[in-house]
């Protein structure tokens, strides 16, 4: 057995050894698991309290109306935001349709200038995509390679005519949170409305509507250990924020967002935002300290491994990595008992590189692979061990078969070689 | 007070078991249906399955249904959908439906029914693409609309048809082919499954353009994270529709027994759409001189749960637009209350609902109000 396939086969022995029964979950970003406290609080909305919230002329629709009303005050807790600020949706890809769509619809006689940022969710620029064919005229900001918009370009785009700013404030693959308070800051200055798609940042980093000076926000279940099906949007009161409805029908949400209100989710998403609030503090430091754990389990035993992202505005459960010198699908192929991926979840089924990475100026073979490890609650110490080794065995592994890497090594810039034509 | 009556399930129905474990289980399970791993795959195989229950239920195939949040929102899709330049709504739809704007209103006979010879006039009277939406079932009076007709009639024009059939299934045999119909509206509520989940059936090889853009889930026709919890409890629901409707001789049965009833306790109550063909679970009825929002108080002291119309709209005061509609004069409208039984009714709800409501006076109203 000559030395490479002995290492070879050490590394797989004791990844081996450690394989743990089912894969390791570090998809976090794609969808949290509901906590089971979550489930708890919506059980009982199943069953025995099944009223209609909107009966209002019977206690079975009593019940659930006051179920609905204290998560819609958990909501409004969490972003510091009062209660009859926030309107219950399908979710966040809703909240980011309606906030889009609905400012636009109403303002766009006056107003016909929308900006947003190239690397925001498919929802949004789906959204100002659609827009642009009913008139509307739509910015898209550029990010700078660590994934943060330029404040400065943001001022310059504003004109006259802008209605609104829509900046995610964190990123779904790299986790990058933007400037959110200068954000809203400028956009009050000059009397422009601010949204973010907040549905990755609410209950990972503090947010605050006042302080951040937000007059729209859109929020998720399901990612932040609710469940999927429920989402949220903020609407500011004062100064007020005017929108179109976009789901007509028997006027519920103060006739912003038709539809009888899911009473098991609403409860779902409020305890989930409870348990956040009164947890935040603690678990951001433990994710943190768990994130810099696998950055540096990988980093110190791998060379040419390269973040996506800026370094310290990220979101604490987030680690987006390239590695050169291997092939993308057979990264993911060798570290297939890790749950991960190579990018947001709509659109993990495509081969095409992210284009959030290709915003950033990330070339097209490291865009190809990179691997979005997302942390969260339930993730140990173990995991991110047995990540560790998963990760450093894969590429090891495909690296010793790689030419590519082996004329690295002896020095030879592949980039001055010129491939034959066949 | 004594155990509550519940006698509102147009509005909502008590959940299922079956869904509810269903969707307990889909809460426990993580997993997002569009990532590409195993747990993604998990829970995707669980909404496919309960794609097919749903898509079951109606004779459809899987791939022809497409969850929403609910029947509003698949009602708002169909609509807004089809591009479909004339939009003929019947005048007894629900808001979800009524409320778009640049609509043209069917009109309804006094028992409730679409004047089908008013639609067949208005298709003919233009000739510019049309879409029809017509119920099946009327969410206030029960009263069942010829659905297949309108298919019929709309299909020799050029239009389309669209029915709302969230308060049919599990209690009319539906059949999408052998309704003729284009697009048709489900809510998971309304069937024992949970709220917050619905679905439209869009006909094979039909086109429909998305309200909600993003991530391309459903095949491209809703976008966004798909519920599954929700999707799961509907898949169960929809699953035992066909007992439900099995059930429904039993519960023909009680509401026959209640109407018998309110007929020998007060002889002058009037029910809405008896002279048509009715869902056998609800009984829509007025006491006149009597407001409805005072029946419905009177009841609930009394642990009997009751609407005074469709419960989006219940917290407002305005005369039912369905009764209206059908030409039933405003102060009479305004008393008329909602009873609607489902799987869970029993004769002892009857008893319960006879009790109190018989001994509501004129008299004893104006004390309440005063």
């Amino acid at each position: 057995m000559n030395v490479q396939a002995q290492k070879l086969a050490e590394v797989t022995e004791v990844a081996g050894r450690n394989r743990p029964v089912t894969p390791i979950y570090l998809d976090y970003q794609a969808t949290t698991p509901t906590d089971p406290r979550v489930v708890d609080a919506m059980l009982p909305y199943f069953t025995q309290k099944f009223g209609n919230p909107h009966s209002r002329n019977h206690q079975f629709g009593w019940e659930s109306e006051e179920a609905v009303e204290k998560a819609r005050e958990q909501i409004a807790s969490i972003i510091g935001a009062d209660p009859r600020e926030v309107i219950f949706t399908s979710g966040a890809t809703e909240s980011n349709n309606l906030a889009l769509k609905g400012v636009m619809g109403f303002h766009k006689d006056k107003k016909n200038h929308l900006i947003t940022c190239v690397t925001e969710h498919k929802c949004v620029l789906d959204s100002a995509r659609h827009l642009e064919m009913d008139g509307v005229e739509v910015t898209y900001l550029p990010v700078q390679p660590n994934g943060l918009i330029d404040l400065a370009v943001l001022e310059a785009a504003i004109t006259p005519k802008t209605a609104l700013v829509s900046i995610m404030a964190a990123n779904n693959e790299i986790g990058v949170v933007q400037p959110l308070a200068e954000i809203g800051a400028l956009c009050r200055s000059k009397g422009v409305y601010f949204h973010t798609d907040a549905a990755q940042a609410v209950g990972k980093i503090p947010m605050d509507v006042e302080a951040m000076k937000i007059d729209l926000m859109s929020i998720s279940g399901h990612k932040i250990y609710g469940p999927k099906g429920i989402g949220a949007l903020y609407v500011r009161r004062k100064p007020r924020v005017r929108l179109e409805a976009m789901i007509h029908g028997g006027g519920q949400e103060r006739g912003m967002r038709s539809g009888t209100l899911p009473t098991p989710l609403c409860v779902g998403l409020g305890e989930a935002c409870a348990i956040a609030q009164a947890e935040m503090p603690e678990e951001a430091k433990r994710l943190e300290a768990l994130r810099d754990r696998l950055h540096r389990g990988i980093t110190e035993r791998l060379p040419e491994v390269y973040l996506n992202g800026d370094e310290n505005h990220r979101l604490p459960g987030n680690l987006n990595l390239s590695f050169a010198y291997v092939e993308g699908e057979g990264l993911m192929m060798g570290i297939k008992d890790l749950a991960v991926s190579s990018g947001s979840a709509c659109t993990s089924a495509s081969l095409e590189p992210s284009y959030v990475l290709r915003a950033l100026g990330v070339n097209e073979e490291l865009a190809h692979t990179s691997i979005r490890f997302g942390l969260g609650r339930f993730t140990t110490v173990d995991e991110i061990d047995m990540a560790i080794e998963q990760v450093v065995s894969a590429v090891s592994r495909l690296r010793e078969l790689s030419p590519l890497w082996e004329m690295a090594q002896e020095g030879i810039d592949i980039k001055s070689i010129k491939w034959a034509e066949h | 007070m004594n155990s509550s009556v519940y006698m509102d399930y147009n509005a909502s129905s008590p959940i299922r078991a079956q869904a509810a474990a269903a969707a307990g289980a889909a809460l426990q399970l993580g997993g997002n249906p569009s990532s590409v791993h195993g747990a993604g795959r998990a829970a995707r195989r669980m909404m496919e399955d309960a794609r097919e229950q749903v898509a079951a239920s109606i004779g459809a195939a899987a791939r022809e249904i497409v969850f929403t949040s609910g029947a509003t929102e698949a009602n708002n899709l169909a609509l807004g959908g089809t591009g479909r330049q004339r939009r003929l709504v019947s005048a007894i739809e629900h808001d979800s439906l009524r409320g778009a704007s640049g609509l043209e209103l069917i009109p309804v006979t006094a028992a409730g029914v679409v004047d089908l010879a008013a639609l067949e006039g208005l298709l003919a009277a233009d000739g510019a693409p049309a879409l029809v939406s017509l119920m099946l079932a009327n969410n206030e009076t029960g009263v069942i609309q010829p659905v297949a007709e309108a298919a019929r009639l709309a299909h020799r024009h050029g239009a389309l048809i669209h029915c709302d059939a969230v308060q049919a299934l599990g209690r009319l045999p539906l059949d999408v082919g052998a309704l003729g119909i284009d697009l048709l509206s489900l809510s998971g509520h309304k069937i024992g499954g949970p709220a917050g989940v619905g679905a439209l059936y869009i006909r094979g090889g039909l086109d429909l353009a998305p309200a909600l853009l993003g991530g391309g889930q459903e095949r491209g026709r809703r976008a966004g994270t798909e519920n599954l919890a929700g999707i799961a409890g509907f898949g169960a629901a929809a699953a035992i529709a066909a007992e439900e409707l099995a059930d429904f001789g039993r519960i023909a049965g009680l509401r026959d027994r209640l109407e018998a009833r309110i007929h020998a306790a007060r002889p002058e109550a009037v029910i809405f759409g008896r002279d048509a063909a009715r869902l056998a679970n609800t009984t829509c009825v007025a006491l006149a001189g009597v407001p409805a929002e005072t029946q419905v108080m009177v009841l609930d002291l009394a642990g009997v749960a009751v609407s005074a119309g469709a419960a989006c709209s219940s917290g407002k005061l305005k005369p039912s637009t369905v009764l209206r509609a059908m030409g039933v004069p405003p102060a009479l409208a305004g008393s008329a209350i909602r009873v609607s039984l489902g799987w869970r009714s029993e004769a002892g709800d009857i008893d319960r609902f006879i009790e109190t409501w018989s001994g509501i006076s004129v008299k004893a109203s104006r004390e309440l109000a005063a």
